[in-house]
């Protein structure tokens, strides 16, 4: 054998690996090149379902601003029972302040987590509910989604007087609002997800369309 | 045997006589999860299908390069591109059915029926044979989701091809079919023991047949044929 030679099972081995980096680079190389194709597209896609999303709950009429664009994360868990933060949406006529539209989510899923969006006005009334996602039992469940009941509808225009605390509640527990035949923690976690979205309005309203130092600051103060 | 008998040999076999979902039973995850409705079932069934001819005819055009012991590791790069390359296709012009597929569409390069192919077919065919192979499989699949997505949705929401303007847009609002008025809904057949059962029908059905075609050939029995060089 040859000094300069490799042995025969090495030759081997490196042609493999070679074949086998070749086959990975090709690979790579027509993602990168669909990934750059797509990208727009895509991010695109996405705005447009969030702009969906938000014109269910709030018309499209009400606000003049990049609604999608002015959006705000709070990283307060105290009122929401989920340790994600949120995000709060900015609805502004000729600069002045109209609605938040809040996207939160709560644990209290029957079947994990369950995704909303409330929309209230700043006179303290609901502008709507909708729930985005969520993994709650097919028939039981889900009549919280708009496209399988009226029920979500049933917060439009109250506030947290209306009804008082204590009403604020579905009826199983002494409240005003419906359960579903079977299926009572599902509509109670949406119940109490919005009542504590309205309490945090009523206590941050001021500093959610202050500008960018104040919700910082509030972290610290809870 | 003649080119065109071996390309429909290759056909019956992914269609019927070794259909995925039916037969050979690969892929039961996607095909149990996906198939409460039409519509998703032929979602999936598509992503399946395409995924399957592209990595079919990329395994077969590059079976030169393939050596024995860095095969598999090939075949698994291969798949997970084209299924990567699907998905984001999928997000940028039908993302309204990405958002409900969503989760199972990268779960398609666990579908042990994608590297079955590549292994058993693939690898040791020619391009064309290969790629009409991976039309066959995945065909055969797509009409297995299908079929299982009509029986779950007739029986669980008694209505079929409901949502179809997720997959054809505006033309798609009116195909819903509601077959039985007024449904009171059966969760069973929604959740997923329902796709179980529903599956263990369709089985028993194929068998059914088969067992009668058998005992009352129509004319000539077909000896099975497995197109292998």
């Amino acid at each position: 054998m040859n000094r300069s030679e490799l042995p025969k099972v090495t030759r081997n081995m490196l042609r493999s690996a070679f074949l086998l980096a070749l086959v990975a680079v090709i690979g790579t190389t027509l993602l990168a090149g669909i990934h750059a194709l797509t990208r727009d597209r895509i991010a695109a896609q996405e705005r447009r379902v969030v702009l969906e999303q938000l014109n269910q709950v709030l018309p499209g009429s009400e606000y003049d601003n990049a609604l999608h664009e002015d959006v705000i994360e709070i990283r307060d868990y105290s009122y929401f029972k989920h340790d994600e933060p949120f995000l709060v949406y900015r609805a502004r006529k000729q600069g002045r302040p109209v609605a938040v539209v809040l996207n939160l989510v709560t644990a209290d899923g029957y079947n994990g987590d369950i995704r909303l969006l409330v929309a209230i006005r700043v006179n303290g009334l609901i502008a709507g509910v909708r729930v985005i996602a969520h993994r709650e039992t097919p028939g039981l469940g889900d009549p919280v989604e708009r496209a399988r009941s009226d029920w979500v509808l049933g917060f439009d225009g109250r506030s947290l007087t209306d009804p008082g605390q204590k009403d604020w509640a579905v009826r199983r527990d002494g409240g005003i609002f419906d359960q579903f035949t079977g299926a009572t923690i599902t509509p109670r976690a949406v119940v109490e997800a919005v009542q504590a979205a309205l309490e945090f309005f009523a206590a941050q309203q001021d500093s959610i369309f202050a500008p960018v130092q104040a919700e910082t600051s509030h972290d610290q103060d809870r | 045997m003649t080119r065109t008998g071996e390309l429909k040999s290759i056909l019956m076999d992914g269609l019927w006589r070794q259909n995925t979902g039916l037969v050979v039973l690969l892929g039961l995850c996607p095909l149990l999860a996906v198939t409460g409705t039409v519509i998703n079932g032929l979602g999936l069934g598509l992503a399946t299908m395409l995924t399957l001819m592209a990595s079919n005819l990329s395994v077969s055009l590059l079976r030169g390069l393939l050596r024995p012991e860095i095969r598999i590791p090939a075949f698994v790069l291969i798949i997970a591109s084209v299924v990567t390359a699907l998905e984001l296709l999928m997000q940028a012009w039908l993302y309204d059915l990405y958002r409900i597929l969503g989760i199972f569409i990268p779960l398609i390069v666990t579908n042990c029926a994608i590297i079955g192919r590549a292994e058993a077919f693939a690898s040791r065919n020619r391009p064309l044979p290969a790629l009409v192979d991976g039309l066959a499989t995945g065909l055969g699949f797509c009409i297995t989701l299908i079929l299982l997505g009509a029986l779950r949705e007739m029986i669980g929401r008694g209505t079929l091809l409901a949502d179809a303007h997720l997959m054809f847009g505006r033309l798609g609002e009116n195909l819903t079919i509601v077959v039985i008025p007024g449904h009171p809904g059966f969760l069973l057949a929604i959740l997923p023991p329902g796709a179980f059962i529903a599956l263990g029908f369709l089985i028993a059905g194929r068998n059914w047949w088969q067992a009668r075609r058998s005992r009352y050939p129509p004319e000539i029995a077909v000896v099975a044929h497995q197109a292998r060089p």
